[in-house]
């Protein structure tokens, strides 16, 4: 395609419908062209691969060929449990396609009710909120727990979630340096003792994978007086004893206000929620616009959740099959002379670090010839600018598929150049 | 040299470290267009500035600083609120 169309509104005093005024898109441009520079070399474009079928949870049809699936999140493989499936056609037929309708009028169903029990009980704690998103978790309860003259403290390397809660309320926002205590401990003795504080942190942070050194975290903002919020999506199900997340791991939970989570990872569904032991948890439920201006989750997903969310409280060994296939990945990759996000293994999630965004790029399509799904990440959404293949293990990964992985990264990353 | 000018200096010394492309600096220079940072730029600076006067500069506040000058003043201002 070209676009004479999108050159010709840049002119100056052409005549247009607009007038004067600029095409809103011009501010797209850079983007527009950086995309097509990529894509002329004949490279598959990573931002709109189709899956044409998925036999498994870790396998799928992608332009006619098998391709392992490397990065998907689905780090418990729940996505084709026979139970989980089996509750969701239960609901399918007893419930209907959905609920056309918010939970606080038409929208909450017996499922939600249900599926928030199994996340009390999972977490113990004492209120659980389910959300149609995890985005909207995050949107909703930080930008509704934090008003005007309260401040919000939170990592610079946060999910854009987290970032756009902020942008959604109007408290007042303090960023501090990634995973770095004094940074955050200095920020607080900053702020206004009187002043309402909510930290936001993160268990485990998605692009490299690195984990938050909660337990010095969590102690400092507590001597600030200030309410912790800790989002554990890259956690559940496998950190922990359990599997309550990092904040458990490093014995903290506790002290943690609000735990943010989502259906769409270990869970392997879509939605998010929050969960809080807090006696004036409920009223969220009427005042958190993203929870109550939306419909909410169809009844078959809820159903899937709770019976998923159940079952991992019982997943012990697949945990322990998911943290070996991490070691052994990371490993393998670092023999290989891989460039990787962290020195160990911290999570499930393996960040190869690309030089630049066009070998980034050709790595990736060179693994997906292999026949190898992973993530492309660059800038914005990485650290430093960074471009990298960002690997998310499955408990169901066998030993055999890791072993081929370690042989597909290695002939890619010949045949790239970047090892 | 007044406050003002020391801050001034004390800010051209902490962007040199962030002004990879040797943009000459000014007071008029603005941080987005002229020294083209990113947003995780800005923060890292942001900090170094925090940090050199222990004092808390919201996002919200330094989204409304574009230039070299507003940040020496604004500087000035949050000092004033500290102290007082």
């Amino acid at each position: 395609m070209t676009d004479p169309g999108l050159e010709m509104t840049a002119q100056a005093g052409r005549p247009s419908v607009r007038g004067t005024a600029p095409d809103l898109f011009d501010k797209f441009q850079p983007l527009i062209d950086q995309r097509a520079a990529l894509l002329a070399g004949g490279l598959t474009d990573p931002f709109n691969l189709v899956m044409e079928r998925v036999e498994s949870p870790t396998v799928a049809i992608c332009n006619g060929r098998r391709t392992i699936l490397l990065g998907t999140y689905n780090y418990m493989g729940m996505t084709f449990d026979p139970d989980v499936i089996a509750a969701g056609k239960q609901a399918l037929d007893e419930f209907g396609s959905g609920t056309t309708g918010s939970r606080v009028l038409n929208g909450t169903y017996q499922g939600h009710r249900e599926c928030e029990d199994a996340l009390r009980e999972f977490y113990a704690m004492d209120h659980a909120m389910v959300f149609s998103t995890g985005y909207q978790a995050n949107l909703g309860i930080i930008s509704t727990m934090a008003g005007k003259d309260d401040y919000v403290i939170l990592d610079t390397d946060s999910h854009a979630s987290i970032y756009d809660g902020c942008g959604l309320g109007n408290a007042q926002i303090v960023p501090f340096r990634h995973n770095d205590v004094e940074a955050l401990e200095k920020r607080l003795k900053r702020l206004p003792a009187d002043a309402g504080k909510l930290v936001v942190l993160e268990g485990v942070y998605s692009m490299l994978g690195d984990i938050a050194p909660l337990k010095e975290m969590v102690a400092v903002s507590k001597e600030a007086g200030a309410m912790v919020l800790v989002d554990e999506a890259h956690s559940m199900g496998f950190i922990g004893e359990h599997g309550r997340g990092v904040a458990e791991a490093q014995g903290v939970i506790d002290d943690v206000d609000f735990i943010i989570g989502t259906f769409s990872k270990s869970v392997g569904t879509v939605g998010g929620f929050c969960v809080s032991n807090h006696s004036k948890f409920e009223i969220l439920r009427l005042v958190c616009r993203p929870y109550v201006f939306t419909a909410s989750l169809p009844p078959s997903v809820v159903a899937t959740a709770a019976t998923s969310i159940r079952k991992l409280m019982s997943g012990g060994a697949k945990r322990t099959h998911l943290l070996e296939n991490s070691k052994r990945l990371h490993g393998g990759l670092k023999e290989l002379g891989f460039t990787l996000g962290t020195d160990e293994p911290q999570s499930a999630i393996i960040a190869v670090i690309m030089p630049d965004l066009e070998r980034g790029a050709a790595m990736w399509e060179a693994l997906l010839h292999e026949g190898l799904y992973v993530n492309l990440a660059r800038p914005p959404a990485t650290p430093q600018g960074m471009t990298l293949l960002r690997c998310s293990l499955c408990a169901e990964h066998s030993g055999a598929q890791v072993g081929e992985i370690l042989g597909m990264f290695e002939a890619a990353g010949r045949k790239v150049g970047v090892i | 040299m007044t406050d003002r000018d020391e801050r001034l200096q004390t800010i051209l010394r902490l962007i040199e470290e962030f002004n990879k492309k040797g943009v000459e600096v000014t007071e008029a220079t603005r941080f987005a267009q002229d020294l083209e940072w990113d947003s995780l730029t800005v923060m890292d600076f942001v900090a170094a500035v925090e940090d050199e006067y222990d004092i808390i500069i919201t996002m919200n506040r330094a989204a409304e600083i574009e230039t070299v000058g507003q940040l020496v003043d604004a500087v000035g201002e949050l000092q004033g609120s500290a102290s007082a």
